[in-house]
């Protein structure tokens, strides 16, 4: 089971407390975390990436095992310790603005 | 009619504010959506307890959140706002090329007679309609199509179109204004639009009465007369006898003619309200004085109304979207400032009270008279 953790506005959208529980098939990736994500919760579709590019919205980031994977291919594999629900996925929102 | 509901959107958050039709004591809902930018928050005149809100943020984009009870609870529904097919390029500020990118919505303006329709004005500059109450969005791209498209340009707020008026009396016409680029009209429902903007001089565009360039701040109509227009630009106040076909000024002897909104009063046409703010480099009002200026001659002879609004030391900004009208018989008022008072007048104008002092600043303000 992949953990996904996400900035507290996102939360409230999908209606959930703490950490995310999701069933990933296939490779663990930035894409494929991204696309169970969004499949389990509509209403984040075009919060963390953009609805056509589906490039990262700007002002986040996402971070795996203590590192900024933010830069990677979408399709780069993440770390095992993700892959098997030891360590968190990070979805952070920039520290910016009022 | 027996209650009002005023609709605010601030920079954090949606407030909902409800009082009887004495409009003395006020009940203060909210923050709805904390946190994030609400532009606009707008009741279906033919369901009153049908609102769309319009949600975002730098963040995480844009949310367009629905009611079916008067905003007791919401629902997400579709946020998707593609333009149809390549979107092309508009003005930057410096002159260059810029692609064609969606931001946010400005804008939510629900059809007069079918809850499940409304039409989204958007930043870059497009307007978008669902028939299926939000779950859904089609751009009306004739309007981004109408060649004149990449001569637009920004505004300071960026290139929004903010302002969507329907005829009541014609439901193939619509107006609507994007800063900068100027006032647009459809007499088919959307598919084709032809810029209004004859009579606007403009001094900060190459050629001041060009087609399209103008910065356009609110429109505003009364519905008896769809035909007559009110207009706040950048600089003056306009109005236009003929659906826009014509524009003169009626800016008279108000105090500055820049400004941002604009409104009529519900059941004198020709009765008008403004708040003129000092310049476009210093939004905030002349001498430190909150003062709304009504006419009652549709223009040109204004009179200030001050009881009430302070009258020193007040530095605050109106925003395009923050005045509106309530339809009980002696006509309310009502306006937002970024410094996130909600001021009310229950006696069309002639005397102001707060209804809240220290929200976050006010984008938006909407009002529902409720049976």
């Amino acid at each position: 089971m992949i953990r996904v953790v996400l900035p507290a506005h996102l939360r409230t959208l999908a209606r959930v407390s703490g950490d995310v529980d999701l069933d990933v098939q296939g490779q663990i990736t930035q894409r494929s975390i991204l696309d169970a994500l969004e499949t389990r919760y509509p209403v984040l579709l075009g919060t963390i990436r953009d609805h056509v590019t589906q490039q990262r919205r700007p002002y986040l980031r996402f971070f795996a095992c203590a590192e900024d994977v933010s830069h990677e291919s979408p399709d780069t594999p993440l770390p095992d310790a993700i892959a098997s629900g030891k360590e968190p996925f990070f979805i952070i929102g920039a520290i910016a603005g009022g | 009619m027996s209650k009002v509901r005023v609709l605010v959107g601030t920079r954090k958050g949606a407030f909902i504010l409800t009082s009887d039709g004495k409009r003395k004591k006020w009940d203060i809902n909210g923050p709805h959506f904390a946190g994030w930018e609400i532009y606009h928050v707008k009741g279906s005149p033919a369901d009153p307890n049908r609102l769309y809100a319009s949600q975002s943020s730098s963040w995480f984009g844009q949310v367009i959140e629905r009611s079916n009870d008067g905003g007791k609870t919401w629902e997400a529904v579709d946020n998707k706002f593609v333009y149809d097919g390549v979107p092309g390029t508009h003005q930057w500020y410096d002159g260059t090329p810029h692609p064609w990118e969606f931001k946010r919505v400005w804008h939510l303006e629900p059809s007069l007679n079918d809850p499940d329709t409304v039409y989204a004005g958007v930043e870059d500059a497009a307007m978008f309609r669902s028939t299926d109450g939000g779950k859904s969005w089609q751009e009306l791209s004739g309007l981004r199509g109408h060649g004149s498209g990449p001569h637009w340009a920004p505004g300071a707020g960026g290139m929004c179109l903010h302002t969507i008026l329907l005829d009541p009396s014609n439901p193939a016409r619509m107006f609507i204004a994007i800063s900068a680029a100027g006032a647009f009209r459809t007499d088919d429902a959307g598919k084709t639009w032809r810029p209004i903007n004859q009579g606007l001089t403009s001094q900060h565009i190459p050629d001041p009465t060009a087609e399209v360039g103008h910065c356009v701040h609110r429109i505003a109509m009364h519905r008896s007369r769809p035909d007559v227009l009110f207009m706040q630009k950048h600089w003056d106040v306009m109005r236009s006898d003929n659906a826009g076909e014509s524009w003169q000024e009626v800016s008279g002897n108000l105090p500055t003619d820049f400004g941002f909104v604009i409104d009529v009063h519900a059941h004198q046409p020709e009765t008008i309200y403004v708040v003129p703010i000092k310049s476009d480099s210093e939004h905030f009002p002349p001498d430190g004085k909150l003062r709304v200026y009504r006419s009652r001659t549709g223009g040109n002879d204004w009179e200030s109304l001050t009881k009430g609004l302070p009258q020193s030391d007040c530095y605050v900004n109106v925003l395009r979207d923050a005045m509106a009208v309530d339809a009980f018989d002696s006509c309310g008022v009502y306006f937002g400032t970024t410094g996130g008072q909600v001021y009310a007048s229950a006696d069309s104008g002639d005397s102001w009270a707060p209804i809240v002092r220290d929200l976050p600043a006010v984008l938006s303000v909407e009002v529902q008279t409720l049976p």
